[in-house]
């Protein structure tokens, strides 16, 4: 059995390019997910702040819509198709696509070219576009070598591991270099690394089950005694952020990404926060 | 065994209020996951055995029927005799036979899940046989008149003070005033019964980890020996095994038991590994006079091909319901029939129908964390999937989840449309919420409103804000 060698050295900004391919001025189309579209813009404009102070210049395509995750994963595989064309049609003349979210990400980089593999016009193209998808924080760090946030927060953080970002993109240090770099005490919780139980369409259709999901990870949470609760998919932070206000439980809940971009000034997802008036 | 995966959801919530249970399943967490880490840790040629654990199984999956052949080619030469089942009531039939033709009264057994599959026991004592489970966890749960709720641990969702009871309900010929307070007691009386069985059994019926083509072997693992005496001590011995058990050679064995312990139970290697090859030979000091193997097919032969043909790579080591979040709110009854877990979602539909075992595969959040640990790097959540793209095609799914999905799909389809009605659900909800902050109940939204907050959204959607300031700046 061979051993892989192990090196270790910092990066320097001409690996970075090398490696990636990102050069400021590039274009990132930002892929801003139906979850954030709809329920919390901050993130999206966190998202480009944070693109933008690294150089790339930041395009909204306007034929977005959702990546198609809810066909694909309900087994309507024609709809996840013929979405997935869509996105490929209205992303693939960018240089990069950032996503502030693992599982959105993880459908794009990972999902089309399993959708297409047998188209021989799209197969390809699903191919290229899934080679330059990137969910934020991995973006960020792994391909424009950011090790810096430059904004601080104070407080201690604990950091729940969303599972696509984890397990398909492997984001899981990233988040915690930058949150680290901006001064924050992350406060580990036991199973970060487990599903909290939203899981898309599971979580109405196995209403009872998630909930018991949820339940052992916001007893989780709360036991960090952390003040404030940070991930990067908006799917997993509603459904923590709802379980912990239906408990009473005030912890401020928020997306990474806004934490990074220093935009903290919107009232959390859940939690009291001093500009949030009239909550619980 | 009676089927009740299409009432999976009530099964669920049942198991979730069962109180007894929910301190049971606390302990898969401390007895498996961190035991499989720290054997993983320690081998760090770990993630390459997989592999070529992985490479073994598609190889022989791909000529199966040589080496099956090959295999009774080997078994018969030993002087053991295969039997080809292609279904439950086939396998039932054949080893009623066997034991009916050696006039059998008393049969042991050791663990098997394929016995479970076929629903031997029943069949067994209907004709008259007394049959002795001899692993500890079967043995408990046979007391129990109940089915295993795990594949390597079928025991796991009783606790000690519901054994103690039983055998004090079972074992009522022993003092009524024994100590039974310490577990290792439970221990000490289940041999002591056990060993009696053992000796007087005339057959004896065990499963089957591996068959070697090479050999004509059959392999079991166990920890407690009671396999050994099982096949070693009575006049005839059974293996029950699916067709997918077969391996090349021991070469490949031994490289696949090297993460199957591990995977299982965190052990780098289970404490017995035995091999048994035909009867006793003329200089054999033990063993028994007939040995014969029963093939169950039972519906793999036809997954061979198809986008579930990884399934039967499967080693049964359970590491996939050990670290499945769904398993660990529910237990493994709530899936309604034998294999439960990601490895049942998946292979439940496949052999009792997608109509009955269709629930399974839904019930997953797809979080993969079971592919993540598969010693057999099998796609679980892909082929679960692949089982509701089926289900959709077949139009079984329910009517409002296909009526909502193809609004839906509508809508995303038209990126203009789909911007008007997200400006006008952000605006609805955000009124709705009064400034709360949160929706205490929205409708269709039920599910999640039971239990949770809805959050309520910032007020306009991302589009709507970005086009408003990309106007700006340009005025
Ligand atoms: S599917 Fe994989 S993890 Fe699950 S029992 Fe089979 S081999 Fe083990």
């Amino acid at each position: 059995m061979t051993k892989r060698p192990r090196v270790s050295r910092t990066k320097t900004q001409e690996d970075t390019e090398a490696e990636s391919g990102f050069k400021p001025g590039d274009s990132v189309a930002l892929f801003v997910t139906c979850l954030v579209d709809l329920f919390r813009p901050s993130v999206g404009f966190a998202a480009a702040k944070l693109i933008e102070g690294r150089g790339g210049e930041v395009i909204v395509p306007q034929a977005q819509t959702c990546c198609g995750q809810p066909a694909f994963n309900s087994g309507d595989r024609d709809t996840a198709r013929d979405i997935a064309k869509q996105v490929i049609a209205a992303f693939e003349r960018y240089d990069h696509v950032v996503v502030p979210s693992g599982s959105c990400g993880g459908m794009i980089s990972k999902h089309y070219s399993e959708l297409l593999a047998d188209d021989p016009q799209w197969a390809p193209r699903a191919d290229a576009l899934a080679a330059k998808t990137h969910e934020l924080v991995s973006f960020l760090f792994d391909v424009t070598g950011m090790t810096e946030c430059g904004e601080t927060f104070e407080g201690s953080v604990t950091y729940h591991d969303s599972c696509s970002g984890l397990r398909e993109l492997g984001v899981k240090r990233q988040p915690r270099r930058l949150l680290e770099s901006a001064g924050v005490n992350i406060v580990e919780m036991k199973d970060s690394e487990v599903c909290c139980g939203f899981g898309g369409t599971f979580c109405v259709k196995y209403p009872d089950i998630s909930n018991t999901m949820v339940g052992k990870k916001t007893a989780n949470i709360a036991a960090t005694g952390a003040g404030t609760l940070l991930a990067g998919d908006l799917g997993c932070l509603m459904n923590m952020a709802g379980k912990l206000r239906r408990e009473g439980v005030d912890i401020e809940v928020r997306h990474v990404a806004e934490i990074l971009a220093g935009m903290t000034d919107e009232p959390p997802i859940a939690g009291s926060h001093e500009n949030h008036e009239g909550d619980l | 065994m009676q089927i009740t995966s299409p009432s999976f959801k009530d099964n669920a919530r049942q198991a979730m209020a069962d109180a007894d249970l929910q301190r049971a399943l606390g302990n898969v967490e401390k007895g498996f996951i961190n035991k499989r880490a720290k054997a993983v840790a320690k081998l760090p040629e770990f993630e390459d055995l997989r592999d070529s654990a992985r490479d073994i199984k598609n190889h022989t999956l791909a000529h199966l029927d040589l080496y099956l052949e090959h295999y009774e080619k080997k078994v018969t030469e030993a002087g053991g005799k295969v039997h080809w089942a292609a279904d439950a009531e086939e396998a039932r039939k054949i080893i009623l036979d066997i034991c009916k033709s050696v006039d059998a009264k008393r049969i042991t057994k050791g663990k098997s899940m394929i016995s479970e599959e076929i629903a031997l026991n029943a069949a067994l004592e209907a004709s008259g046989h007394e049959v002795s489970e001899t692993d500890l966890g079967e043995y408990i749960i046979q007391l129990r008149g109940e089915h295993p709720s795990h594949i390597i641990a079928p025991a796991i969702h009783v606790n000690k003070d519901q054994v103690e009871a039983d055998f004090r309900r079972v074992h009522d010929k022993l003092p009524p005033e024994r100590n039974l307070e310490a577990p290792e007691s439970l221990l000490a009386e289940a041999r002591g019964i056990l060993r009696e069985k053992f000796l007087s059994a005339d057959v004896g019926i065990t499963g089957a980890n591996f068959l070697v083509a090479e050999t004509g072997s059959s392999i079991i693992v166990t920890n407690e020996g009671n396999g050994d005496l099982t096949q070693i001590l009575p006049r005839v011995h059974i293996v029950t095994a699916s067709l997918e058990k077969i391996v090349p050679t021991l070469e490949d064995v031994s490289q696949i038991l090297r993460v199957l312990a591990r995977s299982a139970t965190g052990q780098e290697f289970s404490v017995y590994t035995t091999l048994s090859t035909g009867p006793k030979r003329a200089e054999d000091p033990d063993g028994p006079e007939e040995y014969h193997v029963v093939l169950l097919d039972n519906g793999r032969s036809s997954m061979i091909g198809t986008e579930f043909q990884d399934m039967l790579r499967c080693i049964r080591c359970g590491a996939c319901m050990n670290h499945c979040p769904v398993y660990h709110s529910i237990g493994g009854h709530a899936y309604g029939w034998v294999y439960p877990g990601p490895m049942g979602s998946v292979l439940t539909p496949s052999l009792i129908g997608v109509d009955k075992g269709g629930q399974l595969p839904n019930a997953s959040t797809f979080c993969g964390r079971c592919e993540s640990v598969c010693p057999m790097r099998i796609p679980l959540p892909k082929m679960m999937r692949h089982w509701r793209e089926r289900e959709f095609e077949r139009h079984l799914s329910p009517a409002t989840t296909r009526w909502g999905l193809s609004a839906w799909a509508y809508a995303a389809k038209r990126p203009k449309l789909y911007k008007m009605i997200t400006r006008l659900g952000a605006m609805a909800l955000n009124l709705a919420s009064r400034n709360k902050g949160a929706l205490r109940w929205w409708p269709l939204a039920g599910g999640w409103t039971k239990y949770r907050d809805l959050p309520a959204p910032q007020g306009k959607t991302f589009q709507q804000m970005w086009a408003e300031q990309k106007k700006a700046a340009r005025s």
